[in-house]
């Protein structure tokens, strides 16, 4: 996992809120929302992409900092 | 990581219920794709029918849609007429044990260089829960409402029994293991077969009682088990566990079938006919 990296909702209208991403966050910052997945604290995220990797549906993207 | 330029982006959001496995297989598919070194325009990919089928619709490759249990036989054919190119099959447990399973078997013992990668949800999904020959006994499905009466079958098994050269298992809830079994199965030169257990909260999950995505995904981790570790189990110990990482591996490329397709060729051409 590099440094300066952090989960981003790369694309919002294709999640499906079934909430694996939730269930493998180590630090626990992703959350079912109404509709679709949101985050809590981006700031707690320690890039580990576990949500990215096991996302069904290609929502989830750890990217540098600058690009968040 | 940038997916995209391996997705068909104008066909998402997929049409896979939320929570199913079938993109969890899909993602580590174009990680382990990413990772080798095989060009994206010398690949095709090729699926049966199910809503493992669908799969090929979402992938920005040359791409084979066919009839339900044939693709293995529609990407044998692609194989031996192009035998430069990569080519994948993407089939259900249905798909590839039960229609299909004889193409399967066949593929196997020819060692044709083909990489399947078996979604192995445990029934029918698309049609509405009817029993798979994946099915476990015991469990329920629409055309077994109180519980299945056939046998578990060992399918890594039986592809291992007929000749295939490299067979692993992976699981949906360990995408980084998944990710590295496709690999390794891209580059292996001869018949690879990857079961990937997949979970299905809809068809198989409803009828089980299995709860949510989530839930069946801790179940996996549960009844799985690493397969060195499986190894030292007793005999007993060992049913209840699948076992999960390479099962076989040999690796003999001059058995390959289109190398000895290629080499009667030559030999016809330079000899004529025996
Ligand atoms: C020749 C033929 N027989 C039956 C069907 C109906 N059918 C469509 S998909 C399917 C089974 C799909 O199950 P599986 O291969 O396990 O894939 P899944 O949907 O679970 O991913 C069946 C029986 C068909 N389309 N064509
Ligand atoms: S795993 Fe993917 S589809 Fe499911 S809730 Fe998280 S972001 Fe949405
Ligand atoms: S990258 Fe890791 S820490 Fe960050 S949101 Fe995803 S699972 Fe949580
Ligand atoms: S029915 Fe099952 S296999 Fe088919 S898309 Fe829904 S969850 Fe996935």
């Amino acid at each position: 996992m590099a440094r300066g990296e952090r989960i981003q909702i790369a694309h919002p209208g294709w999640c499906k809120n079934c909430g694996i991403c939730v269930s493998v966050c180590p630090t626990d910052i992703l959350i079912t929302g109404k509709k679709s997945v949101e985050i809590l604290d981006l700031e707690k995220c320690i890039g580990c992409h576990n949500c990215e990797l096991i996302c069904p549906d290609f929502v989830l993207k750890v990217v540098a900092n600058d690009e968040n | 990581m940038d997916f995209e330029k391996y997705l068909r982006m104008d066909k998402l959001p997929h049409i896979w219920c939320p929570g199913c496995g079938h993109g969890t297989i899909l993602n580590s598919f174009i990680r382990a794709f990413a990772e080798s070194d095989f060009d994206q325009d010398k690949t095709v990919v090729i699926s049966g029918i199910g809503c493992s089928g669908r799969a090929t619709g979402y992938l920005n490759f040359d791409t084979l849609h066919t009839t339900h249990g044939r693709a293995i036989a529609f990407a044998t054919g692609v194989k031996m007429a192009n035998p430069e190119l990569n080519v994948i099959v993407m089939t259900g447990d249905g798909d590839g044990s039960a229609i299909g399973g004889n193409h399967l078997i066949h593929a196997a013992r020819r060692n044709i260089d083909l990489t399947v990668i078996l979604f192995n949800n445990q029934i029918y999904g698309m049609t509405g829960g009817q029993f798979s020959p994946m099915t476990p006994t015991g469990d329920l499905a629409s055309t077994a409402p109180y519980g299945n009466i056939d046998q578990n079958f060992n399918l890594a098994e039986l592809v291992a029994g007929a000749g295939g050269t490299f067979i692993a298992r992976g699981a949906t809830f360990d995408p980084r293991q998944l990710k590295k079994l496709y690999l390794a199965a891209l580059k292996h030169k001869g018949f690879s077969f990857v079961e990937s257990l997949s979970q299905c909260p809809v068809s198989y999950g409803r009828q089980n009682k299995a709860g949510d995505a989530v839930e069946m995904l801790k179940k996996q981790e549960e009844d799985t088990i690493n397969f060195k570790k499986w190894q030292q189990l007793s005999t007993e110990e060992k049913k209840l566990k699948y076992p999960l990482g390479i099962l076989k591996e040999l690796d003999n490329p001059e058995s390959e079938y289109t190398v000895r397709y290629q080499k009667i060729i030559e030999q016809v051409n330079n000899e004529g006919a025996l």
